[in-house]
Formats: structure tokens, sequence, C-alpha cells
């Protein structure tokens, strides 16, 4: 059965913080945000998660909603799956972003969960996590006394673990759009292209500058306790033209950083020989002239 | 059992003052309160059974607290019927044998209509998509397509004509 649990629907932030700071105090009362609730739901139907109240945040208008100024793209928390398929804008200023929603569950999830949620859900198969990663993305944490900066490089501390204290939610997440003369490319692979649960995704982001990789990104999904980075990989990479034989040196590294496991979806052997060929086609089509522009 | 709370809801047309516990999901809503034409099916957001449209917009009702809904506009498939007749979408599944066993159709068709909504010349990818989260283990989708197609069509002639 059902877990029980109070919901209330705060029309503005600042009420909601406040409901989730004062559950911190001594009442020891568990008050869960819900953004989308495609998974929360879920696990509480399941009894894996309980909670005294959860704070809906439906309502609160502020935070849905794409802006882009200057190169910089913020997305508020309430942005869903289906907001970012549906702004025109969002091929260019997050192309993997874009990739990774498109093969998001299906139709019904993406008109409600969030990219935040899907975040701060912390699954290490979490697939728009592997893109914001390559996109260099901060989340902005907000708590009723003031909001701090987190690059999502750093969020995760392992499994289902992150930086966010329970007073506080993820209101806004930003990155750089990608660069002219720059690739930044998504990769998932599962058993369909809808409805599935990711057995390896992998974005990278690739920037030249005459002839040389300036930057380079290998976000690896499901393959370690938290979506992460390869950044030896992308060590190997930066300052260097993109030959053959260093893509497949660096492919190999990201295997070597990756962690899978054996799990109902795939073996960890598979898993790492995704990994090597996945990297090596998408940095080998990141680097291509027509992307990177040479 | 938590405190019910009174939510007020446009279904299908009629306002309704919904009473339920904050725990209650849309689907569980709509078929205490009549509307068997909304299907459970997994329960967990993956067959798309259950889907109905909020505000236009297909969801998972399995998924949705009916408590988050306050003042949204519910449309289940019963409700895109005009009158006595089908809507095209409900026309052209029974016209191209897009239901056989007839479960995932309600959630099927709610889905299409979200698209059509949006796009109303969709792509067979199009289509694809928007249709990524039904399952349905009888006809194998290509009926399917092939009705939304036909009623993409005819929804768009009746727009020119009007």
């Amino acid at each position: 059965m059902f877990a029980e649990f109070d919901l209330v629907m705060p029309s503005g932030l600042d009420e909601a913080l406040d409901i989730l700071a004062e559950a911190g105090g001594d009442g020891g009362l568990d008050v869960l945000p819900l953004a989308g609730g495609t998974n929360l739901v879920v696990d509480l139907r399941a009894r894996r998660v309980s909670a005294d109240k959860l704070v809906g945040l439906g309502r609160i208008a502020a935070l849905r909603g794409i802006e882009r100024s200057n190169g910089r793209v913020a997305i508020g928390a309430g942005t869903t799956l289906s907001d970012i398929l549906r702004d025109p804008g969002m091929a260019e200023a997050a192309p993997s972003l874009v990739e990774s929603a498109r093969v998001f569950a299906g139709q019904m999830v993406r008109n409600t969960a969030t990219v935040a949620g899907n975040v701060c859900c912390g699954s290490p198969a979490a697939d728009t996590v592997p893109p914001l990663l390559s996109l260099d993305a901060e989340l902005t944490l907000t708590g009723r006394d003031g909001s701090r900066v987190v690059p999502l490089a750093d969020f995760f501390l392992g499994y289902q673990k992150d930086q966010r204290r329970p007073d506080e939610l993820v209101t806004k997440i930003a990155w750089d759009a990608p660069k002219p003369n720059s690739a930044n490319l998504f990769y998932k692979l599962a058993r369909r292209k809808g409805d599935a649960i990711t057995v390896v995704g992998i974005a990278v982001t690739v920037a030249a500058e005459a002839g040389k990789c300036t930057t380079a990104r290998i976000a690896l999904g499901a393959v370690a306790p938290v979506v992460k980075r390869a950044r030896e990989a992308e060590a190997m990479l930066e300052g260097e033209a993109l030959t053959p034989e260093l893509i497949e040196v660096a492919a190999r590294q990201a295997v070597e950083e990756s962690s899978p496991i054996d799990d109902v979806r795939a073996s960890a052997d598979y898993r790492r020989h995704s990994v090597h060929a996945l990297t090596r086609r998408l940095l080998t089509q990141a680097w291509d002239p027509a992307t990177v522009g040479g | 059992m938590r405190e019910t709370e009174t939510t007020t809801l446009e279904i299908n047309g009629r306002t309704r003052e919904i009473a339920a516990p904050p725990n209650q999901t849309l689907l569980e809503t709509l078929r205490e309160h009549g509307y068997f034409e909304v299907k459970s099916g997994c329960e967990k957001g993956d067959c798309g059974a259950c889907a109905v449209l909020v505000d236009g917009e297909a969801v998972d009702s399995c998924l949705t607290l009916t408590g988050t809904l306050e003042g949204r506009a519910i449309t289940t498939v019963a409700g895109l019927k005009r009158g006595e007749e089908l809507h095209p979408l409900q026309a052209a599944f029974v016209k191209f044998g897009s239901i056989q066993c007839g479960y995932c159709t309600p959630g099927l068709i709610m889905a299409a209509q979200s698209l059509l909504n949006e796009t109303p010349e969709p792509s067979d990818e199009d289509i694809r998509l928007a249709l990524s989260g039904n399952l349905c283990r009888c006809t194998g989708y290509t009926k399917v397509f092939d009705a939304v197609q036909e009623a993409a069509r005819v929804l768009r002639e009746e727009e020119s004509a009007s």
C-alpha cells in the first residue's frame, strides 16, 4: 500500500523554503520536496521512501523557465524535459541535453519530470547528468539564508549522496553555451530508444582552435556509483590534435576511470566494452572537421 | 489515514470538488469517481495506460498526486467524444484496427492528442517520440502510427475548413 504523508503546495519559493527549514529543526519531521514526482511517487508507493510531508513545487511559477543571455544558459528547477525539447534555442545552447531529453523515458514522463529532479535523484543512470557535466553546468542551491553555487562536477559525493542539505532546493542549473568550433554530443545505450533505463550513457564536449583540442569533457553515466568525468582521459586530449591513435588511447583511459557493476541490464564487461566503443565513437564524431570546424 | 483535502478539478468540462487523501493519485481519484476509461497498468510510469491530459498535456495519472492539481483541467479519452460522434483519433483507431485488446488504447489516444495539440503535422519520428511511453502488446504499433497520421490529416482539414 501507498505510504501516507501530508502534501502542501506553496505558491512562492520563500514559503517552500520556510517549510523545509522548519522541518529540519527539533521536530524531526521528514519533509521532501516534490518536483515532477515521476521517481518519488513510485518510491513512495513501493515504500522505498517515506516522508511525513511533501512540499510540491509545481505551483512556484518563478522556478520554471529557460533564460539565455550573453552565451549563458540558465534553466529554473521546474523546467521539464519537454520544456527542453520545445525550446528551439536549446539545440545550440545544449545539444547533448536535447539529445538526452529525446530518449528520456516516454512523453508523459517528459511532460512532468524536471531536469533538476533528475539530477537530485542521484541515479548513476540519470540521463541528463552526463550532458550537464559535459557542459560544466553549475547548480544554484537555495535555502532560507541564501544561495550558493556548486559545480555539478562536485555535487555528487557518493551513491545517492550529494551536497544538497535537506533545507535547500536546487533552484537553477546554468552553463555556458558551447562555443563555435566545438561539439557537444550524447549517446544513450539502452534496449530501446524510449522507455528504457540506460546501460551506458556518455556525453563529450570537444572544443578546437588551430587544429588543437582546447577543451575536452568526457562524462560517463551508469558505469560508476555516480555519473562522473573521465578527467585523466580528458587531460590526454587537451592541447593535442585528436588523431585516431590518441582517441583510442583516451577511450581506453575512460574505461580505466569507470567502475561498472553487473546488473539486470548488462554485465560489467559489456559496460566496459561500451565505454570504450562509445567514447571512441563520440570523440571521432566530435573531431570531424564539419563539427569542430577543423 | 491523513486528513482528506478538497481539490477542485475540471474533468471533461465539468467542475468537480474532489475529496482525496494527500497520497491519492489522479488515477485512483478518476476510477473512484467512475472514469473507468482510465486504465491502471504498471502504476510506475512505464506503460502509459493511465495517460490523461492535464491542461492539454498528457501525463501518467498514476504518477500524479490529485492534491497537486487544484484548478487544473483533466481530459480522459471519453472527454474527447463530440456528443454522439467519435473524435477523429478515436475514429481512426477503429478504422485502422489499431485496437485489439483495447487496454492501452485510452492512453495511446491521449498521448497522441497531446502530440497533435502541439504538432498538427507530425512526422513518423514525432509520433514515435510522442508514443514512446505507451506500451501495446497486441498491435505492433504500425497501425497505431497510421491512425495518428490519419487523425492528424482529418484534424488539419477541420481546422482549415473552420
